[in-house]
């Protein structure tokens, strides 16, 4: 029983052996192949993993820059930051969200409307993302939420900075700052990495002259989270970079002043450094409150700004096409004269019309001026002298002037807004209107209408090159210490306090660009519209300043928006009379003091009648503020101007 | 069998402690210190309920080990079928008087602990069935009539534990049972057999699952099919493994299981945890003494004598292995998540239990080598 039994025993235990030795060989195979699997992950998509792992890990809070400010030339700041109060809200730490937004209600100022915008945003995007439910709200309501804070769960109330202006008399120039449009984002390349929820930018003006470097670089927070997205610990923080500030040529103080004085007019005042070109005023009227912009706009304030018919949103003194009317007068003289088509002591004979091609050419002086040259034909405004000068110049000559002195194009760098207006010439008309030139809108040209367009500070930067005695300038509206180093003409100044800078001195040192031919004739020019301004029978006679300090030379111009009829002409229809939308715009410019000029004026005011009557009154309260403040500025400059 | 009876009676108490295989007790040692050292790591560095609860776990069944080593291998032999009835009888309780957790049913109250008799069942079904292929002759081995008790006392239990429900457990003590058959000398053509039945039966089988189970092989098939679902412990696992890369984060430094992305970091995915702080090297490490364990376990029952001896330390050490790899495979994206603990390193009671009888049992083969059973 027991041989059989053991015989059979070790017959199975071989089997047994046998069998186990082929499960072992499968064991190694398995074995090698979870090896060959833990390879592939830890050594070979290592750094796969490890990027998918850094990923769950950390979570990034980008926050917002704070904006760097804009002063004027004194370092008074015209857009400063304040500090706001701001209701955020992370829906993942509230329980109830709409129990939330029924009690925020009680607290806070929020409408129906407000709170469905809300919902929008958070069913959009990641619980954990911070939502702005209000991003200005009073210290009142806020100091009442931190009261009621502990049954507000997920609320976080913040204090941070936004946007404030101090004046609106700027609101044009500076423009506003508003949130970021979907449009915004696609459109502008540096907000591609920029963009934190609520934040602002520059929507006209500077602001979006200077967006890109005014708004800083974002910082953010870098937290480790768990896999309920719970914060556990703060591993970076980044505060990101306030904006650049920026030191503009402005002069709050004019600015304010300005900006009363036409507040009631649609009217753009631009005031001009004849020398460098720095802008110390420029002012379009009516203007808005920018600070509306900033926290989301009223609707009803914006219907009022879009139906008020003076356009308070146009920048006029950039924005505004007028045709130049009489002032142009002063670029076709001098046209004239560098082309040698007239000589100074030329006269014409003025009877109030001349028919010419067939079509009768009225002077706005009815009765005619008589006999004129061409100190009496600006002085006195003659449009007949000006047709016959116009005639023998051509417009192609007269357009190549104006445009040397900055007509037709843009002046100032980078304003969205900005406009370039037209010089009309015969190529031009071909191109833009596909019909030939007639004769008869040379003449039209000649005085300053039919195609002419310019803005306000096109007519200021005419006139200033006009007035440092030909050269050419560019505006400038951010303070630059290039060209401004005054240290040379002071010394001049002080050795030869009654002479006038000599020429090369100028040319050497604000690296200006003559646009004359001969000196004589710009000088021709200029005591011709110191005649105009001071000589009895001048167009602006009646608003002289006799006082040496203030004395300024200028031109008037009135731009016609509708002809006149032959019976409104024969019943002597006054300006006054016309319908406001009817009647023409008033032109001044003029640069001051006129034995050493320093600033150029540019003053517009829409539907204003005549130029003497409506724009030069501003243009000498102006220049009187203006004159009256440069002392200090040159001290100022001066100061700068040491440490180039 | 005088002979036998003799060398057994000359066993002195020094002869049988120096008979205990001490590569076997030392790497089960290391795993043991190295599971506390998970452990704590899960518990996020600090001393808390699981650390403390494992470590005492541990060291209770790691002397519940020594101390069975030395219980004669007769009495394992002689008491198989009434251990598997005992277990047997533990798995019908938890269906009447059995916790429900998380949606199943797979543990008894004992008050000291809550027992998993499921797990208790790998051991016993692997006990039961090498006394009876020990039993059986080689000649009756293959009868139809033989292969009936052993096809009983394997689907049994297996459908009790899957209807507990838990698949993964019941698929590991039949891939335990049928290693024994198979080992025994059972022909190849019954398994097929069967396989080609249970091929038969797995679409009416797999009405049977619930919605959650067939998710699971869908996602396994699949883990970005529904990455915030059910593919989510796939995808996270297999991102803290490679994450480790070649030395690991460190001790106390694995992000995915300290900031939660890592679910059921305790018990089925320690071996993530580790992989992650420790790397490709520290993985290697718990592989290599894996990879001793079984190796000792085999080299036992190749010196064991008797063939119950034999059947019982294959069959374990290849059980051993499948449930190592099965759990390895699962959170290395290979297998569905079938819920498997990782045998000593796991967070749970019963398991450890399970393993240490098995291992007891199996250095009570070594102990006692040469005594035949019967």
């Amino acid at each position: 029983m027991l041989s059989p039994s053991s015989g059979n025993t070790v017959i199975k235990s071989k089997l047994i052996g046998r069998r186990m030795f082929l499960l072992t060989a499968a064991k190694a195979i398995v074995t090698f192949g979870i090896i060959g699997r833990l390879v592939s992950l830890q050594i070979n998509e290592r750094t796969k993993y490890k990027t998918l792992s850094d990923k769950n890990r950390f979570r990034e809070w980008k926050l917002a820059p704070e904006r760097g400010v804009i002063r004027d030339f004194y370092d008074k700041e015209i857009a400063s930051n304040q500090q706001v109060y701001q209701v955020h809200l992370i829906p993942e730490n509230s329980k109830d969200i709409e129990k939330l937004f029924v009690r925020l209600k009680t607290i806070l100022n929020i409408t129906e409307k407000k709170l469905f915008y809300l919902r929008r945003v958070i069913a959009k995007q990641k619980p954990w993302e911070p939502i702005i439910v209000s991003d200005n709200i009073t210290w009142s309501e806020f100091s009442r939420l931190n009261l009621f804070l502990h049954e507000l769960e997920g609320v976080k109330p913040i204090v941070s900075v936004a946007r404030m202006y101090p004046d609106n008399s700027s609101a044009h120039i500076l423009g506003y700052v508003s949130q970021v449009s979907a449009k915004d984002l696609q459109t502008k390349e540096y907000l591609k990495d920029l963009h934190v929820p609520g934040m602002s930018i520059g929507k006209t003006g500077l602001e979006r002259k200077l967006d890109e470097e005014i708004i800083g670089k974002i910082g953010f927070q870098r937290y480790e989270v768990n896999a309920y997205g719970k914060r556990i610990k703060q591993i970076l923080i980044n505060e990101g970079q306030a904006g650049k500030s920026f030191k503009t040529t402005l002069d709050f103080e004019v600015q304010k002043f300005t900006s009363e004085l036409i507040k009631d007019k649609a009217a753009a005042v631009c005031v001009m450094d004849v020398y460098n070109g720095d802008i110390v005023s420029i002012v379009s009227s009516p203007t808005f409150e920018p600070n509306e912009f900033v926290h989301g706009l009223d609707k009803n304030y914006w219907n009022s700004l879009i139906k008020n018919e003076m356009k308070p949103l146009t920048n006029k003194a950039i924005a505004g096409l007028y045709p130049p009317g009489s002032t142009i007068k002063t670029l076709v003289a001098l046209s004239a004269l560098e082309n040698g088509v007239i000589k100074p002591l030329d006269t014409f004979k003025c009877e109030g019309k001349i028919e010419l091609y067939g079509e009768k050419f009225h002077c706005w002086e009815k009765d005619g001026h008589g006999i004129v040259n061409l100190r009496k034909g600006i002085q006195r405004s003659c449009d007949v002298y000006f047709y016959e000068v116009a005639r023998k110049l051509g417009v192609d000559r007269l357009s190549e002037t104006a445009k040397k002195f900055g007509l037709g194009k843009k002046v100032l760098n980078g304003f969205i807004e900005e406009r370039a207006g037209v010089v009309p010439n015969t190529k031009w008309k071909k191109k833009f209107i596909g019909q030939n030139w007639y004769l008869g809108e040379t003449l039209h040209s000649g005085i300053g209408q039919g195609y002419f367009q310019s803005t306000p500070l096109q007519l200021c930067l005419m006139t200033a090159q006009i007035a440092n005695g030909g050269f050419e300038i560019k505006p400038r509206i951010i303070f630059d210490k290039k060209n401004n180093n005054l240290r040379e003409y002071i010394k001049y100044k002080n050795e030869n306090p009654n002479d006038p800078l000599p020429t090369d001195l100028l040319v050497s040192n604000f690296e200006l660009k003559p646009l004359f031919k001969n000196q004589e004739h710009i000088n021709l020019i200029k005591d011709a519209m110191f005649s105009s301004s001071n000589e009895p029978g001048g167009t602006s006679y009646r608003h002289r300043w006799e006082n040496k300090k203030f004395t300024f030379a200028g031109k008037t111009g009135s731009s016609q928006i509708k002809r006149f009829t032959e019976a409104q002409r024969e019943a002597e229809v006054k300006q006054e009379s016309l319908p406001y939308k009817d009647r023409d715009h008033a032109l001044f410019v003029a640069y001051a003091p006129y034995n050493d000029p320093k600033y150029a004026i540019s003053v517009l005011v829409e539907h204003g009648g005549s130029g003497g009557k409506a724009a030069a009154p501003i243009a000498k309260k102006v220049i009187k503020k203006v004159l009256e403040r440069h002392e200090l500025r040159k001290r100022i400059d001066s100061l700068l101007g040491e440490q180039v | 069998m005088f002979r036998a009876r003799s060398i057994q009676s000359s066993l002195s108490i020094k002869d049988k402690i120096l008979s205990i295989d001490y590569i076997l007790v030392i790497s089960i040692f290391i795993l043991g210190l190295t599971s506390i050292i998970a452990m704590y790591s899960t518990d996020g560095g600090e001393l808390k309920y699981h650390t403390k609860s494992h470590i005492l776990r541990f060291f209770v069944f790691f002397i519940m080990f020594l101390t069975l080593s030395f219980i004669q291998i007769r009495f394992w032999h002689s008491q198989s079928y009434l251990i598997y009835f005992l277990f047997f009888i533990l798995l019908l309780g938890v269906k009447y008087f059995g916790l429900t957790s998380s949606g199943s049913k797979r543990w008894l109250d004992l008050y000291f602990m809550n027992l998993q008799p499921s797990e208790l069942m790998k051991i016993g079904l692997i006990l039961f069935l090498a006394k009876y292929y020990h039993r059986t002759s080689i000649d009756n081995l293959n009868r139809i009539r033989y292969l009936f008790l052993p096809v009983v006392v394997l689907i049994a239990p297996i459908i009790l534990v899957a209807t507990q429900p838990d698949l993964g457990t019941a698929l590991l003590i039949a891939a335990g049972g049928l290693t024994v058959a198979w080992l025994a000398g059972v022909r190849v053509k019954f398994f097929a057999i069967s396989g080609f039945a249970f091929l038969a039966l797995l679409p009416v089988a797999i009405s049977f699952l619930k919605p959650y189970q067939k998710s699971r092989i869908l996602t396994f098939l699949n883990p970005e099919r529904d990455p915030l679902g059910a593919g989510y412990q796939i995808i996270q696992s297999k991102i803290a493994i490679g994450s480790g890369g070649l030395f690991g984060k460190g001790f106390l430094q694995g992000s995915q299981s300290y900031l939660d992305y890592l679910p059921e970091k305790h018990t089925d995915f320690i071996f993530t945890l580790f992989s992650e702080e420790f790397g490709f090297f520290g993985s290697l490490f718990i592989l290599f003494l894996y990879a001793i364990i079984v190796w000792r376990i085999i080299k036992i029952g190749n010196v064991t004598r008797s063939n119950f001896g034999k059947l019982f330390c294959y069959g374990f050490g290849t059980a051993f292995f499948m449930y190592v790899v099965v759990n390895m495979m699962m959170v290395l994206g290979l297998l569905p998540i079938v819920g498997s603990p990782l045998p000593i390193m796991s967070y749970g009671g019963s398991s450890m239990m399970a393993i240490m009888l098995g291992l007891g049992i199996v250095m009570s083969c070594k102990v006692y080598k040469d005594t035949p059973v019967n």
